[in-house]
């Protein structure tokens, strides 16, 4: 009998999500894929995963599982009211489940989305490359749609020892301050100017890097639409380009002056001029905000963006070995450049 | 190629090479050739994909795994030689379209709004190959260009909540398929029996940028029958090349 996690309630929004569906934009398909990528390798990494492995994306309201067999699982992401047979189900480290528990993930309390993964990944097929749910496609994840009550969610066999981190607990530098912390409620997310920002007045551009924006309802996986002071085009021929290529995290400017920044499920191409684009390494940031948040906007160059993107990998990468069962939490972790090559060192104190 | 592009950072990860800011076949040919260039080079190292458009190719790479300024270099080396390569001759894919009814049931609209009789609209919207500028919006929707300006007609006011999978519709002087089911305010004259996009294809679409389509009408009875056979993955479309179809005029 495969191990399986039996839907009990969907929440919200939950779909089994994985890195994304990479080589088929040329054909209209959306990469798809979590939209918070830090926290869902942080999520695979604690489970000992590949990091391709499928694991659940939980939107605002989290589902009730029933497990059957047993599992290791890791919640990472937004800080969730969440219970574990109506215990307190810690987030950012490896939890083992056994047969007939209860994972009940209720409201995010910090942040937007969850990502629950679970020791040997889950097992949906491989739609064009990727296990990721395109909603609007229908395809993908678990019947190419978000879960339904009943649904039957079978789990991959665990390649590694899934049990070696179980309790192991992480350095808060590696939680996303998005999740500590709470009060400060303005998103600053670091662009990088154009494709199209000559489209735009000066006081247009004013506007978008001198004041607030908030996130409104109507913002989802494809698209996060913000309002807030008017982003105008030079003139009413500047409202229109020739469709182009649309990369994540572009932020496209309609007719209206309000912002639409562009996610895993948007659209590949489209019309709208793009004033800027978010770096990446800011999109898990984005993913976390919630309709009402206040987000605000700061130009940077594309090597800042850069170095951010590899200070994330970095992270990433002494994770596994600050997890891994002979490290100690307190080495501290150096690249060293020799030539051209990047050396990954670790130093302890003893 | 001349020396008329520039290449633009589109975000860390992606750069937008525009070759030109016009609709035009000879444009999007270059756009094509670069893309094919790239392609047949086995990419330059941590290229992820490319998005050709109208006028423009978005490369998205790993800028962990490449500089964007050595990528840019690279990418004008790639154009400058691009025209040298010498790309595949089109192709036609024919496309059966049942025209009006149920399935187009915009077809009488545009008729009206054309002054024309609804078989001289179906005899123009089939008549030309449309040139597939580019496929994006959603998997495998084509924008086209090459349809008869006689039969351009508005967008609709209010737009349909569902449109089936394989509707045929106008909107302004642009003509299109919807491959999934979707909103949207164009007007539907016809529907094609044939999965224009399946995910469990190789590869998914029936067609591909920088070659043609061209509709052929069909009666309800084939329409049948063609459905029933795209059903089970019997039915296969036609496609030739565009320079056969010359040599036999």
């Amino acid at each position: 009998m495969p191990t399986f996690f039996e839907v009990v309630s969907p929440g919200f929004l939950s779909t089994v999500q994985d890195s994304g569906r990479f080589g088929y934009r040329s054909i209209g398909m959306p990469v798809t894929g979590a939209l918070d990528q830090y926290s869902y390798k942080v999520a695979n990494l604690l489970v000992s995963n590949d990091e391709n492995a499928a694991c659940l994306e939980i939107t605002l309201l989290g589902p009730t599982l029933k497990v059957h067999g047993s599992a290791v699982i890791a919640l990472t992401g937004a800080l969730f009211q969440a219970t574990l047979n109506e215990q307190p189900l810690p987030q950012w480290q490896a939890v083992e489940v056994k047969e007939n528990d209860i994972i009940t993930i209720s409201e995010a309390k910090v942040g937007a989305r969850g990502y629950l993964a679970v020791a040997g990944g889950f097992d949906v097929p491989m739609v064009m490359g990727s296990r990721s749910t395109y909603i609007r496609g229908k395809i993908g994840g678990f019947q190419g749609r978000p879960l339904q009550s009943g649904d039957k969610l079978e789990i991959g066999s665990p390649s590694k020892e899934p049990l070696q981190y179980v309790g192991k607990l992480i350095p808060m530098e590696y939680v996303p301050t998005y999740v500590i912390s709470a009060d400060n409620d303005i998103i600053t997310l670091r662009v990088i100017m154009g494709p199209q920002d000559d489209y735009f007045s000066k006081k247009g551009v004013q506007n978008f890097l001198n004041s607030t924006y908030i996130i409104t309802a109507d913002s989802d996986r494809m698209g996060y639409r913000l309002e807030g002071e008017r982003i105008e085009h030079i003139s009413k021929n500047h409202v229109q380009i020739i469709s182009d290529g649309i990369p994540l995290g572009a932020v496209q400017i309609p007719g209206d002056g309000m912002p639409i920044i562009m996610l895993a499920d948007g659209q590949t191409s489209g019309g709208y001029p793009k004033v800027a684009t978010v770096c990446t390494a800011d999109l898990p940031l984005l993913a976390q905000g919630k309709p009402g948040n206040k987000v605000q906007f700061v130009a940077i160059t594309r090597e800042e963006a850069v170095y951010l993107l590899k200070e994330q990998e970095d992270k990433l990468c002494k994770l596994r070995l600050v997890l891994s069962p002979n490290a100690s939490a307190t080495a501290k972790h150096f690249r060293v450049a020799v030539g051209n090559r990047y050396f990954d060192v670790w130093v302890e104190e003893r | 190629m001349s020396k008329n592009f520039c290449i633009k950072p589109a975000g860390d990860s992606a750069l937008l090479v525009q070759l030109g800011n016009e609709i035009s076949p000879e444009l999007n040919a270059k756009v094509r050739a670069l893309n094919l260039a790239l392609q047949h080079s086995h990419f330059i190292e941590g290229i992820i994909e490319t998005v050709p458009a109208y006028c423009s190719l978005l490369v998205c790479f790993d800028p962990l795994k490449v500089d964007p300024l050595q990528l840019e270099a690279e990418l004008e080396k790639a154009i400058q030689s691009a025209t040298e390569h010498i790309f595949s001759q089109p192709t036609v894919t024919v496309i059966p379209v049942c025209y009006g009814g149920d399935l187009g049931p915009d077809l009488e609209f545009v008729s009206d709004y054309c002054k024309l009789a609804p078989e001289e609209v179906i005899a123009f919207h089939s008549a030309p190959n449309y040139l597939i500028y580019m496929l994006g919006f959603t998997p495998g929707f084509p924008y086209l260009g090459g349809m008869d300006p006689r039969i351009a007609t508005p967008r609709l006011e209010n737009p349909r909540t569902k449109i089936p999978a394989g509707s045929v519709g106008i909107a302004g002087e642009q003509t299109g398929i919807y491959p999934i089911e979707s909103p949207g305010g164009w007007r539907i004259i016809g529907r094609t029996p044939v999965n224009i996009y399946d995910p469990f294809r190789t590869p998914p679409v029936l067609f591909s940028a920088g070659n043609y389509i061209r509709f052929q009408p069909i009666t309800a009875e084939q329409y049948k029958t063609i459905k029933e056979q795209a059903k089970i993955g019997a039915y296969k479309v036609r496609t030739y090349n565009l320079e056969e179809e010359k040599g036999t005029l």
